[in-house]
């Protein structure tokens, strides 16, 4: 068990920078999660703390000591990859034990630990079978199993359920978690798929383009996203954007969408954004959730408005619906009950209460 | 042969005439086997002949009756080359350089193709091209600069290794050592990149995960590179004509010649036994490993 911490982590491949100063603390039991579209630059930063990729520039601390230039094998860690990356040729026993066995374990205490890895994972019965012999899930129990009878100071988990079918994923991810909960070993885990980043995670680090968007925790993240990249990337659907700006109206403030469409900010709204240049050009983030069906009591900082939908999608406990503001296509989540039909009109209300003011220059939420 | 076998199941047995696809099929299949028939008549005629011939005794074969029937066999060949010492000697200095030649080789080659597919260093894509460009260069052109070597390198130490058996155990790896890097590194490179850093992080030297990892796993690959060296050395024929001379250091393939022709006296008989025993070793190991032959270098093949 120990904490880790990058300071100014730099990875330069020839004249591409993967990975540019990265500032990260992981508390000791923590499970991390760094998350971001391919090419993020996440996949190499958990490569570099495993010490399968050397760092450029800045220190990499496991448990206090610097480990830059320490070998994998010395760094007390343990990884689990996309691909299980299983030993062929040895069964799932062998496979677990192989890290145990190389450190010349006592036998009695190799196999105790991967009889209660083995029982940990219900993997007891496949201990004498060859990888081959397995499906996707139970491989992916194996490498968690060999990753666990190692007692590791750090779990590092490269994409780990990216080869396996939805439904066994939702099935791992809570497997994964559970383990964690028992184990407490401090994790590192790399995905490009928010909601498992969400379900999983202490702390979300959300990744663009080899630096940190956004560190906290999942409600932080979705509630308070600081960029509009962190806004578009967690949550789904996605959060909309649209363009807008703000104008004064009698003592208030009004936000502008279309010339047809403008809306009075709640009071606390108004008072934020108060400094705001007026001929800023603003993006309105507004998650599918804030736009709803409009309701027989208006509750304040709801403001109601009548539009023809695109196209619906019933999920069943909701209805996804589509429509144009201007240019941009706009999502909303409403009642299944509410009546809306593909090309049909629909009285909608957005929440502003809830409502995000983005920099379109810049994408930093205001 | 495998894949013979796995068209005859596919193949309908009567022709079912369900549309073009499968009349398509069924001329292939026909063609395919019209081929087929006649190359394996074609390569095995010669051996059935040797096979013929050795039955024979020196009289028979010499007179004018019937090459294609044995009208009174006799083993007389068998037990002559067999009792002969002679004979013995070479077999045993072939036995002795192929085994040894292999074991090189593997020594060599595995360490090689572990580097070259694995530890990217400066140059390690060259070296791997040029490794098999040595493989190119035919025997027929080195045999008289490693003679001078030898002979050279005989003259400064008084080590003289010319017209010893052992002498080729230095010349063959020249031969198999390219090659068998060449089919390993094909190997090797199939294996996912994810399974050494397993080991790695998994606490394994680069030794550990060569010997623990990579050997066991590209086991079909390391036996198809063996089959390949143990073919090569136990064929050669140039070099040991060039590089020993005295009947004791002789191997089969020379020693067969040289002692079985005498002048302008061809001992057929002899010669064809010797040529056939002589054959037996390879192809009792091709029998047993056939399979592993074949993956081996159809996945030296794919991953080049």
């Amino acid at each position: 068990m120990a904490d880790v911490t990058l300071r100014k982590v730099i990875k330069r491949y020839d004249d591409v920078e993967a990975v540019r100063g990265i500032d990260l603390d992981i508390a000791d039991h923590e499970f991390v999660v760094l998350v971001g579209p391919s090419g993020c630059g996440k996949s190499t930063t958990l490569r570099m703390i495993a010490g399968l990729e050397d760092i450029t520039d800045g220190d990499i601390m496991i448990g206090g000591d610097v480990v830059n230039d320490v070998p994998p094998k010395d760094r007390d860690i343990a990884m689990v990859f996309q691909n299980y990356a299983l030993y062929p040729h040895m069964t799932v026993a062998e496979n677990m034990s192989f890290g145990l066995r190389l450190k010349h374990y006592p036998k009695a205490e190799i196999k105790s630990r991967v009889t209660e890895a083995a029982r940990m994972l219900d993997i007891t019965d496949l201990i004498d079978r060859k990888p081959k012999q397995l499906s996707g899930g139970q491989r992916q129990r194996v490498a968690m199993g060999r990753a666990i009878v190692r007692n590791p100071k750090v779990f590092l988990f490269d994409e780990p359920l990216s080869n396996l079918d939805a439904k066994l994923r939702v099935q791992m991810r809570i497997e994964i978690k559970k383990v964690h909960q028992k184990v407490r070993t401090t994790t590192v885990y790399v995905t490009h798929d928010q909601v498992e980043a969400m379900t999983l995670a202490d702390r979300v680090v959300v990744m663009n383009h080899g630096r940190i968007e956004q560190i906290g925790t999942p409600n932080e993240l979705y509630h308070h996203p600081a960029t509009r990249f962190v806004a578009g990337f967690i949550g789904s659907p996605a959060m909309n954007f649209i363009p807008c700006r703000l104008e004064e109206a009698g003592g208030s403030l009004n936000i502008r969408l279309t010339d047809r469409i403008a809306f009075p900010l709640p009071p606390a709204r108004a008072a934020r954004y108060q400094t705001v240049p007026r001929n800023e050009k603003l993006l309105l983030g507004l998650r599918p959730e804030h736009i709803t069906e409009a309701k027989q009591h208006k509750e304040p900082g709801v403001e109601n408005f009548d539009t023809v939908l695109d196209v619906t999608e019933p999920m069943g406990m909701e209805t996804l619906i589509y429509f144009m503001l201007e240019e941009v296509e706009v999502c909303g989540r409403v009642n299944p009950n509410a009546g809306a039909r593909d090309g049909g009109p629909l009285r909608l209300a957005v929440d502003l209460n809830n409502m995000h003011l983005l920099n379109e220059g810049t994408g930093v939420v205001l | 042969m495998t894949s013979t076998i796995v068209i005859d199941k596919a193949a309908p047995t009567r022709a079912v005439k369900y549309g073009s696809m499968s009349r398509d099929r069924t001329w292939a299949l026909r063609w395919s086997y019209f081929f087929l028939t006649l190359f394996a008549v074609f390569s095995l005629v010669p051996p059935i002949y040797m096979l013929i011939t050795s039955l024979k005794s020196s009289a028979e074969i010499s007179a004018a009756t019937n090459p294609w029937w044995v009208f009174h066999p006799t083993l007389s060949n068998y037990v002559e080359l067999l009792s002969s010492n002679q004979f013995l000697t070479f077999f045993r200095n072939s036995a002795f350089v192929s085994i040894f030649v292999v074991t090189i080789t593997m020594l060599i080659s595995i360490p090689a193709a572990f580097a070259l597919s694995r530890m990217r260093f400066w140059g390690s894509a060259t070296l791997a091209t040029g490794v098999f460009l040595t493989y190119l260069i035919p025997d027929s052109l080195l045999f008289l600069p490693l003679f001078k070597m030898f002979a050279v390198f005989g003259d400064w130490t008084g080590i003289q290794l010319i017209n010893r058996w052992y002498v080729l155990l230095f010349v063959y790896p020249t031969l198999t050592v390219p090659f068998c890097t060449w089919i390993m590194i094909g190997y090797f490179a199939s294996i996912p990149k994810e399974l050494d850093e397993a080991a790695i992080i998994d606490g394994a030297s680069w030794f550990q995960t060569l010997t623990r990892i990579f050997i066991p796993v590209a086991m079909p690959g390391l036996i198809a590179a063996t089959i390949f060296a143990f073919t090569v050395s136990w064929a050669q024929f140039l070099y040991p004509l060039v590089f020993t001379t005295s009947t004791d250091q002789l191997v089969l393939p020379v020693g067969i010649i040289t002692s079985l022709i005498k002048g302008d006296v061809f001992n057929w008989g002899q010669i064809m036994t010797g040529a056939l025993l002589g054959a037996a070793p390879p192809l009792i190991i091709y029998a047993f490993l056939m399979d592993y032959y074949i993956a081996g270098l159809t996945a030296g093949a794919t991953k080049g």
